[in-house]
C-alpha cells in the first residue's frame, strides 16, 4: 500500500514537467528529418552552418502560414531534391531497400516454422 | 537436394548483396545538385540593399532578357575570387546582373563594393537567408543564370572563366 502512494506522488510530480516528449515541436521534428546538404552526416536540426539556421527559419515561417508537415517537405523536396529527406520515399529506385528487409524477415520466418515442425 | 537447394539460394543472396555493395562502392556519396534545371523563377518580396524599398521579383525579371542571380556576402572569401569575373560580366550589355547581399551589414558589403567595384545593377538584401532557401541555393556564393522567368542554369560556388565564356556563349 505504501508502495503504491510513493508510486503515484511520483507521478503527480513527473506530471508538473512540461518537457514531454509529445510536446517538442513539429518544428524540430521536421529539421530533425532533414539532410543538412553543405555539412554531410548532420540534420539540419543538429547544424549551425548558415544554410541550417536559414533552413529552420523557413520550417518555422511555413509552419505560421500553416502549411502541413508534408506540404513543407514536399515543399524542399521540390526546391532540393529528394536528398534532403532522410526518410527516402518509395519508387522506382527505392522499391528494392523497403521490400527487402521484409522478404528477408518472411523467409527467416519460414525457416524457421520448417524447422519447428520438422522436429514435430 | 534440400540442403543443395538451400546453399544455392544462400549464394545467390551473397552475389546480389556482392553486386549491390560494390555498384554503391562507385558511387559518389557527395551531394552534387543537378544544375541545369528548368525551374520558374521563385517570386520574392525584398528590401533594397541602397535604401529601404521593397524590390520585387515580378518587376526586376522581364520576359526576353537574361539576368544573372547572383548570391553574395562581404563575409565570403570565394566570393572576392568570383568578383573579377562579375566585373567582365558586367560589361557585356545583353545580361543584367542582380545581387543577392546574403546575410550581410551594409556598412561591410558597401565597403566590399567600394574596394572591388559593383558589378550589379540591382541588388536586393536577404537578411535572414529565408528568400534564397526559395531559391534552392545553398550558400554563398552561388549564381542562377535566368531567361525568360526560368532558371536555366545554376553556378554553385565561385564562377570561373570556363563558367564566364559559358554564360557569354549562352546568351550570344
Amino acid at each position: 500500500m505504501k508502495f503504491i502512494h510513493i508510486f503515484l506522488i511520483i507521478a503527480t510530480i513527473l506530471n508538473f514537467n512540461f518537457l514531454k516528449a509529445d510536446e517538442i515541436k513539429t518544428e524540430n521534428k521536421i529539421a530533425k528529418n532533414l539532410r543538412c546538404l553543405i555539412c554531410q552526416g548532420q540534420s539540419v536540426y543538429d547544424s549551425d552552418s548558415e544554410f541550417a539556421i536559414s533552413l529552420k527559419l523557413v520550417i518555422k515561417n511555413k509552419i505560421q502560414e500553416g502549411l502541413s508537415e508534408e506540404q513543407i517537405y514536399s515543399f524542399l523536396k521540390m526546391k532540393y531534391g529528394e536528398w534532403i529527406l532522410y526518410d527516402p520515399v518509395f519508387n522506382r529506385n527505392t522499391y528494392f531497400l523497403w521490400v527487402l528487409p521484409i522478404l528477408i524477415f518472411l523467409a527467416g520466418g519460414a525457416i524457421i516454422i520448417k524447422r519447428f515442425y520438422n522436429k514435430k | 537436394m534440400k540442403s543443395k537447394f538451400i546453399s544455392l539460394i544462400l549464394i545467390l543472396i551473397f552475389l546480389i548483396t556482392f553486386v549491390i555493395f560494390f555498384k554503391g562502392l562507385k558511387n559518389s556519396n557527395i551531394y552534387t545538385p543537378d544544375t541545369n534545371l528548368k525551374k520558374e523563377v521563385p517570386s520574392f518580396e525584398l528590401k533594397s540593399f541602397e535604401n529601404d524599398s521593397i524590390v520585387i521579383s515580378e518587376k526586376i525579371f522581364k520576359d526576353n532578357d537574361y539576368y544573372f542571380m547572383n548570391i553574395w556576402a562581404s563575409w565570403c572569401i570565394p566570393c572576392k575570387e568570383e568578383h573579377e569575373f562579375l566585373m567582365k560580366l558586367k560589361k557585356d550589355d545583353s545580361i543584367e546582373l542582380i545581387g543577392f547581399n546574403y546575410k550581410d551589414n551594409y556598412k561591410n558589403a558597401s565597403s566590399f563594393l567600394k574596394d572591388l567595384g559593383n558589378p550589379y545593377d540591382i541588388i536586393v538584401s536577404d537578411k535572414d537567408g529565408t528568400a534564397s532557401i526559395e531559391w534552392g541555393a545553398y550558400g554563398v556564393p552561388e549564381s542562377f543564370l535566368v531567361y525568360q522567368n526560368k532558371i536555366i542554369k545554376r553556378f554553385i560556388g565561385p564562377i570561373n572563366n570556363e563558367d564566364l565564356l559559358e554564360i557569354q556563349k549562352i546568351i550570344r
